[in-house]
């Protein structure tokens, strides 16, 4: 079942076209990868679905809805989170703040009740620090509840902004390229992770990921795109194993020892 | 170290985390009270002066210490403020309704001013505020009907209930249970969503917005609270000065308004009130110091300002973490906001070079 589908999308800066019809179709419930050599066009994927940018041509559906009339802070509503490739946290704020503020979207108070925290802003408060609870165990991130974001390593930081995302309860998860930056173990435990956010929360997710090991670790399905245009899209196996993606990937290398 | 037994999250919602916080603030406004009796008019008159700049410091700390938006025309509120009272008093509404209707103008005003302008980043932002306090000043002199233009309008003493305001001391209780009473409104926005919108706003907008927050209302909503709060501010200002005009209210005291949030310390409450009994008291000190100097510099002309310059750049320079750290972050935005996402963009090469692929 189509849950989310990109249909045809192009966007141009200037006279590059960064993608240039691409489609792919995202199942309820799976993990879907986007692969592809740096510069490919996938973190522009990811800022089109967040409205970042205009899309010049095509379409995103979620659920069969377009969002191509939705503002960026609706998309939130929509229930699509995501994580940044380098990390938008609110630096000065604590971990557990920062996953409270993910709770945005669920508030039902204004700021005129705010203003004499009434009782049901009380109760608001404390359900949403009931949920961020819930993700400091879900994540481990117990040691670094007060902690200042601006103070924790890498790894944490990434911890932290994907707690962030679940806080919001999102129905599709978008996360660009979670295992940069992590050790083997922090990454171990990343793959773990979503497998329960699968299994468990039901959350779909799609990721743009450079970790081929990862990526067949935990993806059921892969979109291949280079210079803005689909390689192929499918299972992960085959997909990984396709000579294009491999000579996409080769070429890369290439460049990098030249 | 401190062990807190957590029953319940309510624990930590709470005004006060600790029962010994709240007996300090509570020792501080008993302080407070007890202060008159054992200082005289003139000082009693500058605390006075505190509480109501501090009132307006809540009021732009909240836009621009916790939203990261400067305003370089906060005076303007200052001036609605000041005028509505004024005028309600004059016409013979109760103070006790003058007073927050001066807020509410005030904050009515910030958003049909707001609402255009502030998609505005720095010192795009501060030049824009800059020009709608200028527009706002224009108006305050040219409707000579209500306001009585450049000559200006003399002020009732506030009464409430048939209690009049009419002495130093009175006043300074008034200005004092105000600022308190906006201290507690602005720290309950401060621990809600709101509050925390406002923040996350500053620290990363482009985050913000992914988590659903609207940027352009609740810039709106932080620029009506923050007029709000100097609106009310400029009702007791009036009151305390009896007789304004459109020149009280000058791109001077915008600067001013904002010397005291950013010396304070951006982005907190306590900065509001720090900020504003440095900029009263210090002057004072500075005179009453400028006795004890050798005769040839008590003579020389022009000291005082230049002390108390002195002072600021000091303050400036050498407070360690909090102004210091938290300047830097506001000359972040100047330097780099209206080029942001360009630069974010830079950044992301930079990395994928350093890092493996
Ligand atoms: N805002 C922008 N302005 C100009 N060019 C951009 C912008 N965003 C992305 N691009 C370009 O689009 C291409 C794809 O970028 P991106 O999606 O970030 O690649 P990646 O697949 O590595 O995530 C790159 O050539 C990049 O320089
Ligand atoms: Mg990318």
């Amino acid at each position: 079942m189509a849950f989310f589908q990109a249909q045809e999308i192009s966007i141009s800066f200037g006279g590059l076209k960064a993608l240039d019809r691409v489609s792919f179709t995202v199942n309820k419930g799976e993990i879907f990868s986007i692969i592809g050599p740096n510069g490919a066009g996938k973190t522009t994927i990811f800022n089109c679905i967040n409205r970042f940018y205009d899309l010049d041509e095509g379409v995103f559906l979620l659920d069969g809805k377009s969002l191509s009339s939705a503002k960026t802070h609706q998309i939130a509503d929509m229930g699509i989170a995501r994580t940044f490739q380098n990390i938008e946290l609110f630096k000065n704020m604590t971990v557990l703040d920062n996953l409270i503020l993910g709770r945005h979207r669920k508030r039902r108070s204004n700021i005129l009740t705010e203003m004499f925290f009434f009782k049901p802003v009380q109760r608001q408060e404390i359900n949403s620090r009931e949920k961020a609870e819930e993700i400091i165990d879900f994540l481990d991130l117990e040691a670094h509840r007060d902690q200042l974001v601006v103070n924790l390593p890498y790894g944490v930081q990434k911890t932290v902004e994907l707690g962030r995302a679940l806080a919001m309860e999102p129905t599709l998860l978008l996360l660009d390229e979670p295992t940069s930056g992590l050790n083997m173990e922090e990454s171990e435990d990343l793959a773990f992770w979503l497998d329960d956010m699968k299994e468990e929360l039901g959350i779909t997710v799609l990721m743009v990921e450079h970790n081929m090991r990862f990526v067949k670790q935990t993806t059921d399905r892969v979109l291949a795109i280079d210079f803005g245009q689909t390689i192929i899209e499918g299972e992960t196996n085959e997909v990984l194993n396709h000579p294009d993606v491999m000579r996409a990937y080769l070429g890369e290398e290439n460049v990098c020892n030249a | 170290m401190r062990f807190l037994m957590k029953t319940d999250y309510y624990q930590d919602i709470r005004l006060f985390k600790y029962r010994s916080t709240f007996f300090w603030y509570l020792a501080l406004v008993l302080g407070c009270v007890l202060l008159p009796k054992i200082i005289d008019e003139y000082m009693l008159s500058q605390l006075t002066f505190i509480c109501i700049y501090a009132v307006a410091g809540v009021g732009l700390m909240l836009l621009t210490g916790f939203t990261g938006q400067i305003s370089m025309g906060h005076a303007a509120f200052l001036a609605i403020g000041s005028y509505t009272s004024a005028v309600l008093t004059a016409k013979g509404v109760p103070f006790l309704l003058a007073l927050p209707a001066s807020g509410v103008t005030a904050a009515l005003v910030g958003i049909v001013i707001g609402r255009p302008i502030l998609h505005l980043t720095g010192l795009y932002l501060a030049i824009a505020t800059m020009g709608a306090a200028f527009i706002i000043e224009e108006i305050l002199v040219r409707w000579e009907s209500v306001t009585n233009g450049n000559m200006g309008m003399m002020v009732d003493t506030p009464t409430i209930f048939g209690f009049g305001f009419d002495t130093e001391i009175r006043f300074f209780y008034l200005s004092l249970v105000v600022l308190i009473l906006v201290l507690l409104l602005a720290k309950n926005i401060l621990r809600s969503p709101t509050g925390r919108a406002f923040i996350a706003i500053r620290d990363s907008e482009i985050a913000a917005e992914a988590m659903g927050i609207n940027l352009a209302s609740f810039k709106t909503q932080s620029f009506a609270i923050s007029a709000f709060f100097t609106g009310i501010a400029g009702s007791l200002y009036a009151h305390k000065i009896f007789f304004i005009n459109p020149e009280s209210y000058t791109i001077m005291q915008s600067i001013e308004l904002l010397a005291i949030v950013i010396i304070g310390g951006l982005g907190s409450l306590h900065g509001a009130v720090y900020g504003s009994i440095f900029f009263i008291f210090l002057p004072q000190l500075i005179i009453i110091s400028k006795d004890y100097l050798p005769s040839f510099v008590q003579d020389q002309t022009g000291l005082q300002p230049a002390l108390f310059g002195l002072l600021i750049i000091l303050v400036m320079l050498f407070e360690p973490m909090g102004i210091y750290g938290r300047w830097l972050k506001t000359k972040f935005y100047f330097e780099w906001f209206p080029l942001y996402k360009k630069d974010s963009f830079k950044r992301e090469k930079k990395y994928q070079k350093a890092e493996r692929h």
